[in-house]
C-alpha cells in the first residue's frame, strides 16, 4: 500500500508539472514572446480554458498526500509553511492576472495584469523548483518529525538551511527554464504566424539553456544528497530513467528544428516526467529525507495513513481520477487546434 | 475526494462554459453550467463533512499510536450533525445569490433600464429567496439548534447567554452578556421561549453554562453570543422582507411598489454577514475543543510555526483581500452597469495596440 500511495501520488504531481507547466510557462513568455494586443489575447487563449483545470492536480495532489502520509502533509505544511503562503498567493494573482485583464478597456489596466501574470509565474516557476531541491537535500527534521525553515539563512547546505540556499536555487532556475521551454513548444503547438515563430526561436536557445543546467545540477545533486544515488547502484535499470532524460533533451532539440511542434512538446512532457521519476527513484522509501540526522527520516513506513482508510481511498480514487480524466479528454478536445481571435473567449 | 471528485468537475466545466458559449451548443452550454453547480455543491457537502466530524466525531476509533482512524466511510458521510449542517449551510447560500440576483434586478427596475431583465431577476431571486429565507429558519435551523443543544450544551448555553440553568427558559432578543457579573445587561427577554424551541415544550430545562466545567466555555464568549445574535437577526428581517417580496409579486405590485424595492436593492451585503456570522458562531461555540471533546484547540497547533509568521501571513491575506475587495467593487459596478445585453456584443474581442 505505501508503495502505491508512493507512486500515485507522484504520479499526480507529475500531472501537475506536466500540465500547470506549460499554464506557467506561457506567462513567463507572455510579455517577450507577444508584442501586440492581439497576440497577448491569443498567447492567454490558449491556456485560459484549461488553467483552472490544470491548477486543480496540485490540489489534488495535495489532499492525496494528506490523505495517504498525513505526517509528511502535517510536518511538511508547518515546516515550509512562509513558502507554501506565497506559492497560495502567486496562485491567486495568476489567476488575477488571467481572468481580469479583458475586463477593462483601458491600457493601463491590461498592462498591469499582464505584469502581475508574468511575475506571479515566474517566482511559481522558481518556488516550484526550489520546492523539489528542498526534498532532495533534505531539512532538519527533529525525532518527533517536524521541523520549521526560514525563507533563508546563509545561502549554504549544513545544519541550518534556509528553503533557499544555493542548491535549491539551482533548482528553481532549472525549474524556470524548463518550464519556460514547455511553455513555449506549447505555444509553437496553438499558435500561428509571428507569435509562433517567436516561441520556436525562444524553444531553441532554451532548450540548450536547459540542456545546461541539466547537467550542472546532477553533480550538485550528488553533493546535496550524498546517498542519492544509490538507489540506482542498487537497481541498475533505474539508469533507464537520466537515460530517457536526455533522449527527451535530444528528442525537443531535433524535433524543434524539424518543425514538429507536437513531438517536440511531447519530448518536454517526457523530461519534465522522468526528471521527478529521477527524484523520487532516489528518494523512496523516504518521503522527506532529513538533512541531519538519517533516523529522523520521514518515511513511507512512519507516514503511512491506517489500512482500512486506504483500501477505501484506492476504490474511490480510482473511480475519481478516472472521471477526472474523462472532463480533461473532453475539454481538451473541444479546444484542440490553434488559438484564433474570431472564436470568442468570454472576454479572454 | 473534494480535490479529485468536486474541483475537477467544477474546474474543467467552468473552463468550457466560460470559454465554449460559441462552440457548444445552448443545451451543452447550459449543461455545463449545471456541472459547475454539481461540482461547487459536492465541494461543499465535503466541506460541511469534515467540519461536522470536528463538531461532532462519528465512526471513528483510537489507534494504538494515539492517531484517530475513519472505521467507517459511510458512516462518516452520513454524521447527521453533516447532513443537518450542509442543509443550513447550502439554504444560507441560496439566500445569499437570491439576494443578489434581486438587487441587480431591483436596481434595473428602479433605474427603468433593462427592466426586463430586472423583472426576470427579481421574480427568480423573490421566489427562491423567500423558499430559502423560509427553509433557513424551520426546519433547518430550528432542527440545528436542537441537534447543538443535544451534543454541544455548553455552546448554546453560550450563544443564547444562559449563565443559568433554568426552567422555562427565555429567549435573549436584546442585551449584553456580562461575563463578570454572569447576567445580561439591558435585557429585552421573552419567557419560556428557548426551552419550547429546544424541548418544544414552555417549561423544560435548558442547561446554563453553570453546569459546565469553567475551562470548557466557549472563549471569547461575548463574540459567540454577537455573532449567533446578529445571524438569527438578519434572518429573521431576510424572511420578512422576502414573504413581503413574494407576496406584492404574486399580486403582480412588486415592479410598482419602491418601498419593497430599495430594501431589496440595498440589502445583498447582509447575507454575507449573517453567513459569516454563522460560521462564527459554529467555529467559536465548538471552542476550546478543535475535534469536539476529543482534541483541544490548545493542543493542535503547528508547535514549529512561530506567532511572527502567522501574523506575517495573516497581515499579507488581509492585504490581498483588501486590494481584491476594492478591485471587486470596481469590476462588478462595471458590469452591472453595463447590463446585460452589452455582455453579449463583447464577445468579439476589439484589437487595440499597448503602445
Amino acid at each position: 500500500m505505501g508503495f502505491i500511495w508512493f507512486w500515485l501520488v507522484a504520479g499526480m504531481i507529475i500531472a501537475y508539472a506536466v500540465l500547470d507547466g506549460f499554464d506557467i510557462g506561457v506567462g513567463i513568455l507572455h510579455p517577450i514572446l507577444a508584442r501586440t494586443e492581439e497576440e497577448r489575447q491569443i498567447s492567454v487563449r490558449t491556456i485560459g480554458p484549461v488553467r483552472d483545470g490544470n491548477e486543480v492536480w496540485l490540489i489534488a495532489a495535495g489532499g492525496t498526500l494528506f490523505f495517504a502520509f498525513p505526517l509528511l502533509y502535517a510536518s511538511a505544511f508547518s515546516g515550509f509553511y512562509l513558502a507554501l503562503m506565497i506559492v497560495l498567493w502567486l496562485l491567486i494573482m495568476r489567476a488575477l492576472g488571467i481572468e481580469l485583464r479583458m475586463h477593462m478597456e483601458i491600457h493601463v489596466w491590461r498592462a498591469f495584469f499582464d505584469g502581475v501574470f508574468f511575475i506571479s509565474s515566474l517566482l511559481l516557476a522558481v518556488l516550484y523548483g526550489a520546492a523539489l531541491a528542498n526534498v532532495i537535500r533534505g531539512v532538519p527534521l527533529g525525532e518527533d518529525g517536524y521541523f520549521f525553515l526560514p525563507l533563508w539563512t546563509n545561502w549554504r547546505l549544513g545544519p541550518e538551511p534556509g528553503i533557499l540556499d544555493w542548491y535549491t536555487l539551482i533548482g528553481g532556475v532549472l525549474a524556470l527554464v524548463a518550464l519556460a521551454l514547455h511553455g513555449a513548444l506549447y505555444l509553437a503547438v496553438k499558435t500561428e504566424a509571428n507569435l509562433q515563430l517567436r516561441a520556436r526561436a525562444a524553444a531553441m536557445y532554451l532548450s540548450v539553456a536547459l540542456l545546461a543546467i541539466t547537467v550542472v545540477s546532477l553533480p550538485a545533486t550528488i553533493a546535496a544528497r550524498r546517498d542519492g544515488l544509490d538507489n540506482y547502484w542498487a537497481h541498475p535499470i533505474a539508469f533507464a530513467v537520466p537515460a530517457a532524460i536526455f533522449a527527451a533533451l535530444a528528442g525537443i532539440m531535433f524535433f524543434s528544428r524539424k518543425q514538429d511542434d507536437r513531438k517536440a512538446f511531447a519530448c518536454s512532457c517526457v523530461y519534465l516526467a522522468m526528471m521527478l521519476v529521477g527524484a523520487a527513484v532516489a528518494l523512496y522509501p523516504r518521503l522527506l529525507p532529513s538533512s541531519s540526522d538519517s533516523a529522523n527520516d520521514i518515511t513511507i513506513q512512519k507516514a503511512l495513513s491506517g489500512p482500512h482508510t486506504l483500501h477505501v481511498g484506492l476504490v474511490w480514487w480510482a473511480f475519481g481520477m478516472a472521471l477526472a480524466i474523462m472532463y480533461f479528454v473532453i475539454v481538451y478536445r473541444m479546444f484542440r487546434g490553434k488559438v484564433s481571435l474570431e472564436h470568442g473567449g468570454y472576454g479572454h | 475526494m473534494e480535490g479529485v471528485f468536486s474541483f475537477f468537475l467544477e474546474s474543467a466545466f467552468l473552463g468550457l462554459f466560460l470559454f465554449g458559449e460559441k462552440r457548444l451548443s445552448p443545451f451543452a452550454h447550459w449543461a455545463s453550467a449545471f456541472l459547475v453547480f454539481l461540482g461547487s455543491w459536492i465541494s461543499g457537502f465535503f466541506i460541511i463533512v469534515t467540519n461536522a466530524w470536528m463538531q461532532h466525531p462519528v465512526a471513528y476509533r483510537v489507534l494504538p499510536n494515539g492517531q484517530y482512524e475513519v472505521t467507517s466511510f459511510w458512516g462518516l458521510l452520513t454524521n447527521p450533525w453533516a447532513l443537518i449542517q450542509y442543509a443550513h449551510n447550502m439554504s444560507g447560500a441560496v439566500i445569499t445569490g437570491a439576494f443578489a440576483m434581486c438587487a441587480v434586478g431591483a436596481f434595473y427596475v428602479l433605474e427603468e433600464r433593462f427592466s426586463e431583465s430586472g423583472k426576470i431577476f427579481l421574480r427568480v431571486g423573490v421566489v427562491t429567496g423567500v423558499i430559502a429565507c423560509v427553509a433557513q429558519i424551520f426546519p433547518t435551523g430550528d432542527m440545528h439548534g436542537k441537534y447543538m443543544a443535544k451534543h454541544q450544551p455548553a455552546a448554546v448555553a453560550a450563544m443564547e447567554g444562559l449563565f443559568h440553568t433554568e426552567r422555562g427558559a427565555g429567549i435573549v432578543l436584546l442585551g449584553q452578556p456580562n461575563e463578570q457579573k454572569q447576567t445580561i445587561d439591558n435585557p429585552l427577554i421573552v419567557n419560556d421561549v428557548l426551552s419550547f424551541l429546544i424541548y418544544g415544550t414552555p417549561k423544560a430545562v435548558v442547561e446554563g453554562l453553570d453546569r459546565v466545567p469553567r475551562d470548557q466555555w466557549p472563549e471569547p464568549l461575548p463574540l459567540l453570543y454577537y455573532a449567533y445574535h446578529i445571524m438569527a437577526g438578519l434572518g429573521t428581517y431576510f424572511a420578512l422582507l422576502m414573504a413581503v417580496a413574494a407576496f406584492l409579486l404574486w399580486r403582480g405590485r412588486l415592479f410598482a411598489t419602491r418601498w419593497a424595492l430599495w430594501p431589496l436593492m440595498l440589502s445583498f451585503p447582509l447575507p454575507y454577514i449573517a453567513n459569516t456570522a454563522g460560521w462564527i458562531t459554529a467555529e467559536i461555540g465548538r471552542q476550546p475543543w478543535v475535534v469536539y471533546g476529543l482534541i483541544r484547540t490548545s493542543a493542535g497547533y503547528s508547535k514549529n510555526v512561530s506567532a511572527g509568521n502567522g501574523l506575517f501571513t495573516l497581515l499579507g491575506f488581509m492585504g490581498m483581500y483588501s486590494a481584491l475587495s476594492i478591485l471587486f467593487v470596481i469590476l462588478v459596478y462595471h458590469i452591472i452597469a453595463n447590463g446585460p445585453e452589452r455582455a453579449a456584443s463583447a464577445q468579439v474581442a476589439e484589437p487595440f495596440t499597448v503602445a
